[in-house]
């Protein structure tokens, strides 16, 4: 699949395709020169690509996160799991969009998943706030929790916002108290908690639905304690940093690796996910399904325990007398 | 005593002797005129400038008044160990786990250096990082108590202060005393990342913990409490009450302006506005706090602690 929307880190590499392709356009016999410099431009066009997409920087990385035809988690729900019964509603206020929650059955086992969830296009970005979350969008994942645990059904969360709606109204109807009883919930579910980060992991918004037993991250994902726009609006007092706010930062799949926060990374194809969602699928599919089978014979009190361990065990720090 | 809290109600306040008074006039470099009163230039140490009403207030009396100006009310912000005394029965804190202190996980470099940072957090606040957590009691209920102190990075969270906030929640639950918090913070210490994240969920997961061993988690919040603080466990409690108009929130005021262009309601995020808001139970008075915090301990902390 080739994608039409150029990030901002391939746009050299973009100019001079369009430049090789103007060339191969002229009529190469009336002018033998010609010949030399198009194959000079192609050598040229193969080493920038190469260049552009191995050894990503984490801005490009982060580029690539939101890029609009990245595999969302709609996708890999339609994709990966069958008999899906999508449940609305957190109970109190709404139903939000930005999180989906279903029933749904992988490789024969059933499951219930949790998703923020972006939209394909704006109309359906503006009714699903780009992936951000309300506090009835993390009341309606807690639902969905405390109902897997009451039936035994193993929980699969996606990854994919840029963090919790920022406004007046989430602040009014508790955005702070709904991500911390959403962390308080999540903590002691007695049923395996597998969590994929697909896209970005932005925050809070992010953590309320985004750790437990496994933690597998797509290669250009991200996750972090703040976007790189606020942490350079914040500390940099200019947002213009963002692309070296996302170095230090340490927010990308290998630093979540190295930290032991996250357990495994899915490779994705040159360039990102969007060039070929179906491998994608198949991907997340198999390490999904792979982490549910090592998870889903342990007790559930042991499950719990060691949760809560793998929690308590992250953090640096020096201990003196 | 670091300051001259006697009792809990405004009857019993000391107001400052006249000695002391005279005292100050001597020593102070020279007197506030006009021109610098507006300024907020007051020399360090005798006199303090209410930035709700403007008053110069001089510090001893400041500090006979927990620091609450004697004007208008407004409450002058609290150090960890003044947050302490201000709350504990008098001479029953004892200090844990004070010897922790962060690393440079992230090896945090630039605009400014996070080692060189947390030095002139340690230097300015005389604190190893910005919780101080320990032992004492209230109105005789032997507790675990913590506070967080704002000049200590922002009071952010990053591994030392998710490390102490997990161990006081298993400490209160080891030895069934109830936790008594007071907060404040801008949120999740950036320079560690990931790191700082992943501590509100760990301390959220201990304040699960003790909730389910039937042992009453108190948190007083305090001006500011926001972001990953206020979304983990700083709301987790069985009761939260407020200082008088602190700002407690998720999203700071000016990032919301920013990126919803929306116009702030009058006292958004204030105490105020999350009792109305039903979010928070009261707002309470510091003058009122260690009385307040007794009484619900009276009603919560059930002798013989453990439920079958």
């Amino acid at each position: 699949m080739k994608s039409r929307f150029v990030m901002e880190f391939e746009r050299p590499l973009v100019e001079l395709e369009r430049k090789l392709a103007e060339l191969r356009e002229l009529n190469v016999s009336e002018n033998p020169e010609l010949a030399v410099e198009i194959s000079d431009l192609g050598r040229q066009v193969e080493r920038l690509h190469e260049e552009t997409y191995t050894n990503l920087a984490p801005w490009a990385r982060v580029q690539i996160s939101r890029h609009p035809d990245r595999p969302k988690t709609q996708d890999y729900v339609d994709a990966c799991f069958d008999d899906v019964i999508e449940l609305h509603g957190d109970r109190h206020f709404g139903d939000d969009e930005a999180m989906m929650t279903s029933l749904a059955t992988l490789a024969g086992r059933r499951v219930a998943v949790i998703g923020h969830r972006k939209g394909k296009n704006t109309k359906e970005n503006l009714r699903r706030n780009f992936g951000s979350p309300q506090p009835e969008g993390f009341r309606k994942a807690m639902r969905l929790m405390r109902l897997a645990d009451k039936f035994a059904l193993p929980i699969v969360t996606f990854l994919d916002t840029p963090g919790a709606y920022p406004g007046v109204e989430a602040e009014e109807r508790g955005q702070a108290w709904a991500i911390a009883e959403s962390l308080a919930l999540l903590s002691g579910v007695r049923v395996p908690v597998v969590v994929v980060g697909i896209g970005e992991g932005g925050s809070g918004g992010a953590l309320a639905i985004g750790f437990g037993d496994r933690l597998i991250m797509l290669e250009n994902a991200y996750y972090s304690v703040s976007s790189p726009e606020a942490c350079a609006s914040i500390l940099y007092k200019d947002a213009a940093h963002a692309c070296d706010a996302a170095v230090s930062l340490k927010m990308t799949a290998a630093d979540l690796l190295h930290f032991g926060i996250a357990d495994e990374i899915v490779a994705e194809p040159l360039g990102g996910a969007h060039h070929d969602h179906e491998a994608m699928f198949s991907a997340v599919g198999e390490r999904v399904n792979a982490a549910l089978n090592e998870l889903v014979g342990e007790e559930p009190t042991d499950l719990v325990e060691k949760r809560y361990e793998r929690l308590r065990a992250i953090g640096v720090f020096e201990e003196g007398a | 005593m670091l300051f001259g809290v006697v009792g809990s109600r405004n009857e019993n306040r000391v107001r400052m002797p006249i000695a002391d008074w005279f005292k100050a006039r001597e020593d102070r470099k020279y007197t506030p005129s006009e021109q610098n009163r507006g300024s907020g230039d007051v020399p360090d140490g005798v006199w303090s400038k209410c930035e709700s009403c403007k008053h110069i207030i001089y510090e001893g009396e400041l500090a006979q008044n927990a620091r609450v100006c004697n004007y208008c009310g407004h409450h002058f912000p609290l150090t960890a160990p003044q947050r302490i005394e201000l709350l504990v029965d008098e001479d029953t804190f004892e200090e844990t786990h004070a010897h922790i202190s962060s690393g440079d996980p992230l090896e945090w470099s630039s605009p400014k250096s996070y080692p060189v940072g947390l030095e002139s957090a340690r230097e300015k606040s005389s604190l190893a990082e910005a919780v101080m957590t320990g032992r004492a009691s209230i109105a005789d209920h032997p507790v675990v108590i913590g506070a967080m102190d704002f000049r200590f990075v922002g009071a952010s969270m990053g591994s030392v202060v998710g490390e102490k906030v997990a161990r006081a929640f298993e400490l209160a639950l080891a030895e069934h005393r109830p936790l008594v918090l007071s907060i404040a913070s801008g949120g999740a210490r950036m320079q560690e990342g990931m790191l700082s994240l992943m501590q509100m969920a760990k301390t959220s997961a201990a304040a699960a913990r003790l909730a389910d061993e039937g042992v009453p988690y108190i948190s007083v919040l305090t001006n500011p409490t926001y972001g990953g603080v206020t979304a983990s466990f700083a709301v987790l409690a069985d009761v939260i009450v407020a200082e008088p108009a602190s700002l407690v929130g998720f999203t700071g005021q000016r990032i919301i302006e920013q990126t919803i262009r929306q116009k702030l309601p009058k006292g958004f995020q204030t105490a105020e506005f999350l009792v109305e808001h039903g979010m928070i139970d009261e707002v309470i008075p510091r003058s009122d706090l260690r009385a307040h915090i007794g009484l619900l301990l009276d009603y919560l902390d059930i002798p013989g602690g453990e439920r079958s």
